[in-house]
């Protein structure tokens, strides 16, 4: 029988929420397939993890238990999970989109010869007809990612080789309890026979978990805050705002200078240059000095209560009105059209 | 010591460049109005490569790269900014390749490579996959490290590693030979250096050559540095049962452009009904959401 599998991250001993995520998706999926979730989780001291994935509706839990499985590193991980999925043959395995997803999804694909889609926004299953081949496929997943910097919306499928893999980002999917007193089989992983000397070779020296630097210039989505805001507190809305949409926080040179956000947030000749797919300046006039650092970017909304505001000049979107009447609505909006 | 290192390096369209001149009247990319660019995070690799043959004399830094013949532009800048050469693994028979078929021919060309270690951006612009770094380990069968901020020191075969976690950094330690996949918040590369530019600015691939006028004269017989390895899939022995297109598991579906609206900004009150039709807009284009 071949399954839809979930590999799941832990966090001080708490399933992380990408793969909460995963696993409601999972279940919809094998709902659609016909066929069971099974989720694997690797780390130590690992007693009753399964209580926390058995609500998300995984009818079997793989746990490999072993002081050797934490903190993570990729060679141990991979032999367990490429030795578990010789034995299973799922026919679909997601990954959260996080460093260790990213790190360790790539290994596996290929060492299993079985393709890897990265960073998923939509997951489907639907037929596919290979023209050339004379071929036909039924129950693919669709792996459906943006592509080419956001400017193209791919769909990619594996049409020979299992299991079609795909890593998700958190918050992507919606996380959803399918019924609190589901009970699965735990089973356990034999992990001590799997695992040999060469796989241990990489080692973890120091780990230190700090608040991560801010890093404006690569965010895809970009909430910018200037003088109207009003307030370093007027700037906790950005941050709200850039919460739900995955954001992250700028502002204009003004704003800094008015000690409401940290210098290395400035966007603009004095600041940082940033291209984002969308950058929403809230309360910024738009002075040359920032339009300069951000009037490349693919899509810009202005939200301002001057109607003439020179920053509506390189705007898509002009908003005019409160900002702070504005941006609550907008996070309503996002969510009620999301989750 | 001296370190043997590959600086795996990438040329891609420049993706971050989509400015509005870039799109098409129908709201569709054109790629033809995009640099060809140095992967970004490839040049943070390179840099980290060059301080590691700054700081351990003797060693050297290859620059291998996969594309069609103008990709060797981007073998000339890791030159200009301090690399001592490069290989251009070039063939029809590459083309099309999902990210382990290019794994696949990238780590056959190793193979034929002296190497300690092997240095590459964390992921290219153009697919954002972070894969071929973690896949040519594996086909090489050794260790991996992702998302490196910095490598700190490589002593008695065993490379130090500062990496970049969600909430955090770790230190790693690795046996040699391994791959390091750099992050774009490690230092930024170097600049072109005035005199390697004059060094290596004649530097060629044969085709580049056949290519150029008759009266072009060839420096590579005197000067051998100028002379960039070209490398076909039949000198590294590929079965291509295993490269391009046919080597690939994924295959792309299909592909929809997202299309971007009109110059002219759209002006909006602050009415809630209004708010969250452009909110829908932008999920439905995959703006957001």
């Amino acid at each position: 029988m071949s399954n839809v599998f979930v590999i799941c991250e832990l966090e001080d001993g708490k399933v992380v929420d990408v793969s909460l995520e995963l696993l409601t998706k999972g279940r919809s999926l094998a709902n659609e397939l016909n066929c069971k979730l099974e989720a694997v989780v690797l780390g130590k001291d690992l007693k009753d993890i399964e209580k926390q994935i058995f609500p998300f509706g995984a009818d079997v839990v793989h746990v490999g238990d072993d002081e050797r499985l934490d903190p993570f590193t990729t060679l141990p991980h991979n032999a367990v999970i490429v030795e578990l999925f010789k034995k299973e043959k799922p026919q679909i395995c997601l990954l959260g989109a996080t460093t260790m997803g990213r790190d360790l999804g790539p290994r596996i694909s290929s060492e299993l010869f079985s393709g890897l889609t990265a960073d998923c926004t939509s997951l489907e299953i639907g037929p596919h007809t290979d023209k050339k081949a004379g071929k036909e496929y039924t129950d693919l997943l669709y792996q459906i990612r943006p592509a080419f910097g956001g400017n193209i919306v791919a769909t990619i499928i594996n049409p020979e080789c299992r299991p079609q893999m795909a890593t998700v980002r958190e918050g992507v999917m919606k996380q959803e309890i399918c019924d609190a007193n589901y009970k699965g089989k735990v089973k356990t992983i034999d992990v001590a026979s799997i695992l040999k000397p060469e796989h241990l070779v990489v080692k973890v020296i120091e780990r230190h978990m700090e608040k991560s630097k801010v890093n404006i210039k690569n965010a895809p989505i970009i909430v910018s805050g200037g003088y109207g805001m009003g307030s370093k507190d007027g700037f906790q809305l950005l941050y709200k705002l850039a919460e739900v949409l995955g954001a992250e926080v700028g502002a204009s040179r003004a704003a800094v200078d008015a000690g409401y956000a940290e210098h290395e947030r400035q966007v603009g000749q004095t600041g940082v240059t940033v291209r984002p797919k969308l950058y929403i300046a809230c309360g910024i006039s738009g002075q040359i000095q920032h339009t300069a650092g951000m009037e490349e970017s693919s899509m810009v909304i202005a939200i301002n209560n001057d109607p003439n505001a020179p920053i509506n000049n390189v705007a898509d979107y002009v908003i005019t009105g409160d900002v702070n009447d504005i941006i609550p609505k907008l996070i309503k909006a996002y969510k009620k059209n999301t989750k | 010591m001296g370190l043997k290192i590959i600086v795996l390096a990438k040329q891609v369209p420049d993706t971050r460049n989509v400015g509005k001149d870039a799109m098409k009247a129908d709201g569709t990319v054109n790629r033809g109005a995009l640099p060809a660019i140095f992967n970004p995070e490839d040049l943070n690799a390179l840099e980290q490569a060059l301080r590691l043959k700054d700081k351990y004399e003797g060693s050297t830094v290859s620059i291998l790269t996969m594309g069609p013949g103008r990709a060797a532009e981007i073998i000339r800048e890791g030159m200009y900014r301090g690399a001592d050469g490069g290989i251009l693994l070039t063939d029809r028979a590459f083309a099309g390749a999902d990210t382990l078929a290019t794994s696949y021919a990238i780590a056959l060309a190793i193979k034929n490579m002296d190497y300690d270690l092997i240095l590459a951006g964390r992921q290219a612009i153009d697919g954002d996959t972070a894969q071929v770094g973690p896949q040519v380990a594996e086909k090489l069968r050794i260790p991996q490290i992702t998302y490196a901020e910095s490598i700190n020191s490589v002593e008695k075969k065993t490379v130090n590693v500062l990496r970049r976690l969600e909430r955090g950094v770790e230190t790693v330690e690795s046996p040699l030979p391994c791959v390091v996949t750099v992050n774009g918040s490690a230092a930024d590369c170097r600049p072109r250096n005035a005199k390697l530019l004059m060094k290596y600015k004649h530097a060629h691939t044969v085709t580049e050559l056949q290519d150029s006028s008759e009266d072009y004269i060839d420096l590579t017989a005197d000067r051998p540095y100028l002379k960039i390895k070209e490398v076909s899939a039949a000198d590294v022995n590929a079965d291509l049962n295993w490269t391009g297109l046919s080597g690939s598991p994924t295959k792309v579906k299909s592909i929809q452009n997202v299309v971007f609206q009109a110059k002219e900004a759209r002006v909006l009150t602050a009415d809630a009904y209004e708010i969250e039709e452009l909110v829908k807009e932008l999920i439905d284009n995959h703006t957001i959401g």
